[in-house]
Parts: C-alpha cells; sequence; structure tokens
C-alpha cells in the first residue's frame, strides 16, 4: 500500500478519511504523485536497502527501551510506567505550508491571552454580547480569586499547546486548545534526537528545522514574564507535582535542559508574599514559577484545602504580584470545551482580524437552530459534553446503534446547553511503519505556542499517530503512539530556522 | 542546591553505607562465632553485634533468643527493621532514583543494579550458600557505588553532600564497633594477651579492614590500646573518627565560605576534630575509653541534627 494523504497529491486523498479511496492506484501513480515535502525521502527511502527499515527500528527499541529505563521510575517490580510507542517514519510539512500554520497558532494564542486578561479585567466582550456571560461566569473553569489581579505583561498561558488535523493542503483545524499545562514536548525533543541517531544520513540530505533551542526559548519565554520588581536575573524554577506525576520525566527533562531547579511543594516556603526555595545557602526567592501543578492544588490556603503538594500562601503572593505563574491562574476557562466554539470571534473581537485557523464546525446545542440540526443528523455527528473529559459522555454517531442514539437524544433534549455536536472529520493520514510494512495511519499535531516579550513558536510539535488501522484515537492511553515532526526548511533567501519572525 | 536534594543525597549514603557497615557487624560476629573459645555463651557475639548496629531493642520486640540465623536474619533481611541491609539498599535505591537528574547515570545503575539483585537474596538462599560471600557482595556493592561516584561525579555540592553522608555514617559506625567489642572483650584493663584475645581483636581488626594497616604501623602483636588508637586517632587510616572528621570539617568549611553563612555544625564538627586531633590514647584510657566513645557518638548524632537545621531546614 502507498496511499498516503500526508504524501500524496491526489484530490482524492484530501476528501476522504483514509485514504481508501486510492486502494486500487497502481504503485507507479502513487510514487508520481508524491506529495512535495516527502519528495526527498521517498527519495532515500527508494534507494535504502529493503530490510533498512526494520533495522532501523530494532535499533529505536533498543534505544527508547535505554531511555525508557530513565522514563519509567516507578514500581517496585515490573516497570509500571509505559512507554509511548514511537515511529521511525517523520511527518513532514513544507516551510510554507508552516509558516502560514505558525501565523495562525500566533493569531489564535494571542487571542486567548487577551480573552483571559479581559474576563478578569474589564468583560468587554461579555458585555459586547459576543459570548453569553453565564458561559463564563458560571463555568467552574472560571477562577473568581483572580478577578482583577494584575499579572505581568498581561500574560495568562504562557505556554499553550494548540491540537491541530490537517484535512488537505493548508487546510488545518484547531481539535482543542490547551492552555493550562499542555504536556508533550519532551517527546518532541526527544524524538529528533532519535531520529537524528538513527538516520544521520537523511539529515544530511533533507534539510529539517532544528527544535533543540525549545528549552532555551522556553527559559527565554519564562524570564520575559518575571514580575516588574525583579531587576536582576530573575530566579525561574519548575513547579512538579512529584516523582508519581505522569509526566514527571518530562519535568526532570526541561528542569535540566534548562539549568533551573526542578521543585516540589516541600521545596518552597511564603514568608510575608515572597515565595523562597530551600536551598543549601538559606532561603532564595524565586521570581518565575513555571508550574506543572493544576489550579486545584497550588494553594491549600485559597483552593482545595486536602492538598499536600500545594505550597500555602503561594497565591497571595501572586495576588501582590510578588511572582510569575506560568501559566496564570485560571486559564482553563479558554480552553473549557463550551468556549471552544468562541476563539474565532474572540480573533476577531479582540484583534479586528479574520481567523487564520479554523475550529472545528461545531454546533452549540444552547443554540435552539444547532440543537434542532444535531437533533436531525444524530447519526452524523459526534457529539460531546462540554465539562467532560477522555471521551466519557459522548456519543459517536456514525457508529452507534438506534437505540443508543435514542437514549442519547433524550439526554441532549433535556439539557442542550450540557453539549456541543461535531461532523466527523476527513483526516489526513501520514506514512507510518507498521507491522505489514509502510502503511497509512491517522495523526493529529500539537504544536507549542510560547508568548513573552515576543511569541515563539518552534518549528514542529508533538505528532500523535493512531497506530490501530482506521482509528482516529490517538491517546497513548488507547494504541496512540508519536513521530517526529519535521519541517522542512526554505531555501537560503527566507529561512525559517528561527521561527521567530513575521 | 535544593534543600531536599542535600538531604536526599546525604541519606542515600548513609543508607549505603550502613549497609556495608552491617555486613561488617555480621561478618565479624559470624568469624568470632566460629571461633569462640571464651568464657561467654555462644550468643554473646549476635547480642553484641545488635548492640553496635544499634538495633538491640527493636529486635527484643520480636522476642526470641538472639541465635546466629535470628541476628542475621533481622540485621539482613527485615524488611521491616529500617536498618537492615534490606531496608538500606532499598531506601537507598529510592533516594537515588529521586535524584536521579544530580547523580550520574553510572551511579543510579550501580545502586539499582545493587538493589535488584539483593531482592535475589533470601535468608535461606545464603544459609545454603554461605553466609560470608553475601556479607562480602554487600560490602563490595557499596565500595562499588562509592567508587563509581567518585570516579564519575563532578565536585559539587551533591558530591559534597553524599560524601558527608557516608563519612558521618562510618564515624558512627567506627566508634560503635570499637564500643561494644572493647565492653564484650575486656572487662577489666589491664586483663591482656593469650590466645583468645588475638583472634577476638583481630576479627574486629579485620571487620573494619584494619588488619594489615594495624601490623604494617606497628608491627606488634595486638594490643586493645594500640587497637583504639588506630580505630580512634590515626588520621591514615580511613576508618578512623580523625580521618572522617577531618574530611568532614574540610567539607563544611567548604560550604562556609561558598555560601559566606555562619553554620554552627561547622563550628560543632571543628570542635571535634581538635579533640581528635590533640588527644593521646593514654589519658583516654585514663578518662575511661567507653565514656570517650560515648560522647563521640552523642556528639556525632547532634552533628547529623545540626547538618540538619543548617543545610536541610532552611527557615
Amino acid at each position: 500500500m502507498t496511499a498516503f494523504d500526508e504524501m500524496d497529491l491526489g484530490p482524492a486523498a484530501l476528501q476522504t478519511q483514509s485514504g481508501q479511496s486510492q486502494a486500487g492506484q497502481s504503485q507507479s501513480q502513487a510514487a508520481s504523485s508524491v506529495r512535495a515535502p516527502y519528495r526527498d525521502y521517498k527519495r532515500w527511502l527508494d534507494a535504502a536497502p529493503a530490510d533498512m527499515l526494520d533495522r532501523r527500528r530494532q535499533e529505536a527499541d533498543l534505544l527508547f527501551r535505554r531511555l525508557g529505563i530513565t522514563f519509567a521510575v516507578y514500581g517496585e517490580g515490573g516497570d509500571t510506567e509505559r512507554l509511548i510507542p514511537f515511529d521511525i517514519v517523520p511527518r513532514i510539512i513544507s516551510a510554507k505550508e508552516w509558516k502560514r500554520l505558525r501565523r495562525g497558532l500566533k493569531q489564535r494564542v494571542k487571542a486567548l491571552n487577551a480573552f483571559l486578561d479581559d474576563i478578569y479585567h474589564k468583560r468587554e466582550i461579555l458585555r459586547a454580547g459576543t459570548i453569553p456571560e453565564d458561559l463564563i461566569l458560571r463555568n467552574a473553569a472560571y477562577v473568581n480569586h483572580m478577578r482583577d489581579v494584575t499579572i505581568a505583561r498581561q500574560t495568562y498561558t504562557h505556554i499553550a499547546g494548540i491540537d491541530l488535523v490537517r484535512t488537505a493542503e493548508n487546510e488545518f483545524y484547531v481539535l482543542e486548545d490547551n492552555c493550562r499545562t499542555p504536556s508533550g514536548v519532551s517527546y518532541m525533543l526527544e524524538n529528533r534526537e532519535a531520529m537524528m541517531r538513527l538516520f544521520p544520513d537523511l539529515f544530511a540530505q533533507v534539510r529539517v528545522a532544528p527544535v533543540g533551542h525549545y528549552p532555551d526559548a522556553l527559559l527565554q519565554t519564562l524570564r520575559d514574564s518575571a514580575p516588574p520588581h525583579c531587576e536582576s536575573e530573575p530566579t525561574v524554577a519548575l513547579l512538579t507535582p512529584g516523582v508519581y506525576n505522569s509526566a514527571y520525566f518530562e519535568h526532570v527533562f526541561l528542569a535540566e535542559q534548562m539549568g533551573i531547579e526542578l521543585v516540589e511543594g516541600g521545596d518552597l516556603t511564603v514568608k510575608d508574599d515572597i515565595v523562597y526555595m530551600r536551598t543549601v545557602g538559606g532561603l532564595k526567592r524565586v521570581d518565575v514559577l513555571y508550574r506543572r501543578l493544576d489550579d486545584d492544588f497550588l494553594d491549600p490556603k485559597v483552593f482545595r484545602k486536602d492538598s499536600m503538594i500545594g505550597i500555602p500562601g503561594i497565591f497571595n503572593a501572586y495576588k501582590a504580584g510578588n511572582i510569575t505563574l506560568a501559566n496564570a491562574v485560571g486559564t482553563g476557562v479558554a480552553d473549557d470545551k463550551s468556549i471552544y466554539p468562541y476563539v474565532p470571534d474572540m480573533v476577531r473581537f479582540y484583534l479586528g482580524e479574520e481567523p487564520l485557523l479554523a475550529n472545528v464546525p461545531t454546533y452549540v446545542l444552547r443554540r435552539p437552530d444547532d440543537l434542532k440540526y444535531t437533533l436531525e443528523h444524530l447519526d452524523e455527528l459526534v457529539v460531546k459534553e462540554v465539562h467532560g473529559s477522555g471521551g466519557y459522555g459522548m456519543l459517536v454517531g456514525p457508529k452507534s446503534s438506534k437505540a443508543e442514539i435514542e437514549s442519547f437524544r433524550v439526554k441532549i433534549v433535556a439539557k442542550p446547553e450540557a453539549y456541543i455536536a461535531q461532523p466527523t472529520l476527513a483526516l489526513s493520514t501520514c506514512p507510518t511503519f507498521v507491522e505489514s510494512g509502510i502503511a497509512p495511519r491517522h495523526v493529529d499535531l500539537r504544536p507549542f505556542v510560547l508568548s513573552g516579550e515576543t511569541m515563539r513558536v518552534v518549528p514542529g510539535g508533538l505528532t500523535r499517530v493512531a497506530l490501530r488501522e482506521g482509528s482516529l484515537v490517538v491517546n497513548s492511553s488507547q494504541g496512540g503512539g508519536t513521530k517526529d515532526t519535521w519541517v522542512l526548511e526554505e531555501d537560503e533567501a527566507d529561512d525559517i530556522k528561527a521561527g521567530e519572525d513575521d | 542546591m535544593l534543600s531536599r536534594a542535600a538531604d536526599n543525597l546525604y541519606w542515600l549514603n548513609r543508607y549505603v553505607e550502613r549497609a556495608e557497615a552491617m555486613s561488617r557487624i555480621l561478618g565479624v560476629a559470624h568469624r568470632m562465632s566460629m571461633q569462640s573459645t571464651h568464657g561467654g555463651t555462644r550468643n554473646d557475639e549476635w547480642e553484641a553485634a545488635l548492640i553496635i548496629a544499634g538495633c538491640d531493642k527493636s529486635f527484643a520486640l520480636h522476642g526470641g533468643p538472639a541465635t546466629r540465623r535470628a541476628v542475621i536474619d533481622f540485621l539482613a533481611f527485615a524488611p521491616d527493621n529500617p536498618s537492615s541491609i534490606h531496608a538500606c539498599l532499598k531506601a537507598g535505591r529510592e533516594n537515588a532514583r529521586a535524584m536521579r537528574a544530580q547523580i550520574t547515570s553510572e551511579a543510579w545503575e550501580s545502586i539499582n543494579a545493587a538493589w535488584l539483585e539483593m531482592r535475589t537474596f533470601s535468608m535461606a538462599k545464603v544459609e545454603a550458600d554461605g553466609f560470608s560471600s553475601f556479607f562480602d557482595w554487600v560490602r563490595e556493592r557499596s565500595q562499588l557505588f562509592r567508587g563509581v561516584a567518585e570516579g564519575t561525579m563532578q565536585r559539587d555540592d551533591a558530591y559534597r553532600f553524599m560524601r558527608l553522608g557516608t563519612l558521618l555514617e562510618r564515624a558512627d559506625s567506627t566508634a560503635r564497633i570499637l564500643d561494644v567489642k572493647y565492653h564484650v572483650l575486656l572487662p577489666s584493663p589491664g586483663d591482656i594477651g593469650g590466645a583468645v584475645d588475638y583472634y577476638q581483636w583481630g576479627a574486629l581488626l579485620r571487620s573494619v579492614s584494619a588488619f594489615r594497616i594495624y601490623r604494617q604501623i606497628y608491627r606488634d602483636s595486638i594490643r586493645p590500646l594500640k587497637v583504639a588508637e588506630l580505630l580512634v586517632l590515626r588520621e591514615d587510616f580511613p576508618r578512623s573518627l580523625h580521618a572522617c572528621f577531618a574530611e568532614i570539617v574540610s567539607i563544611l568549611q567548604y560550604l562556609r565560605e561558598s555560601y559566606r553563612r555562619d553554620y554552627p555544625s561547622v563550628r560543632l564538627a571543628e570542635s571535634m576534630l581538635l579533640k581528635l586531633r590533640y588527644d593521646d590514647i593514654e589519658s583516654i584510657f585514663t578518662r575511661g575509653l567507653h565514656e570517650y566513645l560515648t560522647n563521640l557518638i552523642d556528639t556525632n548524632i547532634e552533628l547529623g541534627a545540626a547538618i540538619a537545621r543548617d543545610f536541610m531546614q532552611p527557615n
């Protein structure tokens, strides 16, 4: 099988879900229509010996098992931490496509930050009626304590992970915004590291934009965000929930790469609204905390009283402007499913621009028209509970029985405002090395957008792949894996290496 | 460096050193019990081992007599005895795991491998294969870990706190071994000489790897006074209290210089070192070795607490 939407130019591939329409196409035809970004890669692949990929996969397994010893830190007997499968075929994006995408990402995150600042201060977007007031103010993710709190640079989501799917050339849809504590960036870096070790010759032939400077960009972003009082070099630390957190490896990795302390709640103490870490040289003031701990657990004096991993008093220090938390408290309201349909409106409202990145068309069932349409087309739509996550409280119309649809219909009618509905998308696929050889599998993409003094997007991101044939689910808990994401470099004249222009 | 990291690394090495000390204590008891010709009952050695290890009270709670089997099981394998070799290697490995980013991967692999292999040992297996080889294995794993750390780690604060852990634990262990053995072996001063003494004191020297060193330095038969001098006052014997404190003081003084703070623990360690440097063994015996050693052990515990206050619990 050689038909891949990501690789092919054939228009049919862009319409279908998995390249099935091209199953009958001959090999030579498919080969002649390799999509431009994959051309160099394909040439290299064709020249390589037949068993090369298989050998490299075995090497990759070894490499990751060795790294896996570093990842798998739990457990007495067997190592309980599972490795996320890694696919050795890269996902390739052209320089031109990336440039456009990056502009869209920056635009979207800029709007999300403006929105957060607005709803915790002037609330202009609510007064303008662009977003219904109760949707924000009665949202469980809206943090009342943040009302009128001034924070450095008015930046709320310093690190955002935007989940995208590609359906056609230059056609990306945003699936989800992650404005709280998005993870996965360590895979972006480790995957590239692994690919460079496995295929050094390939990197000599294909010009791939580097991602290795992400930790530097992140550190710079965090330093940019220091409170204004901070005159000398700000002290930055990374706060982890601890060794039992599933992303602990990433916390260790990033702290190490940035050369900052990895702290736990117990390492920090607050005196007179100033946050210190306990070091062998005494108490040391912390200016910026890259916290990978949820709002709820941050301060037992303000949020969950039973939090043993938080820092009592840190929220007051934050309100007093003595420390920057990245991301800010209360960003969850921006990535809530009920808010998602309004993000394009935010772009128009705050920036006066047309959104460059589209949302997946979404029916908001609190709107009578949308409700009516949805109830008539339940068998074609995916219906999601707005506050649900992880696939709970969800109806996948095309894959559900009549009885399931009817029982869900009752739930929707009883409480329409609790649901949104979306059509199933024609996701593109990417060549992936599976048991039977190279075959198409569905992918998504999470680039990371950093907001400091400037906005920074490292050219790449985390590509997740649904390893099961036909599956659309990329979550690692359900048979998903990862790939290295290559953004090709443009010709010398128009280099996008740093990814910071525009 | 973070206080928690210093604390973890300090205890990592204390645990490893404690496992080694335990294997030495058990080794010497095992050896002595095989050649026990002195007046006491055959369980004397094992009771002494419990006292040196500071586990006599917790052992008593378990009930039963201090037989060879019971004591080895308790000091080597009992998971609920926090000082057992099993518990020490486990705790050491846990600490190392939490500090993966602070130690070299070689050091981590060394302690991790030690713990993984420890889990394959059991009382039944060790009884069948011979105790000595197990005790040797523990000592070697500890030495290997220390050697790997010494050979791979940057000389930074992480390494310094690891060394402090080793040295405090070692000073404690040497003082205890000497105190208890002296007590058991020599009820009344002046009662020296004879074959029993030779084997008993010889076993004590062997337990701290000092048999040959003693011969080299003193070129004499084994005399309690000289054994005590070697273990307490000689700076060139690496397990002596003097050698341990000389290095403890130099590390603490370095930390004081680099953080430019006044740490009470540094002064306490300095005063101990002064005593060890200027005391002579005759006057120590005149005043009473037991009192002297008890005082050292107490001060050492105090020093541990002072280091914790100064570096690990700043306010």
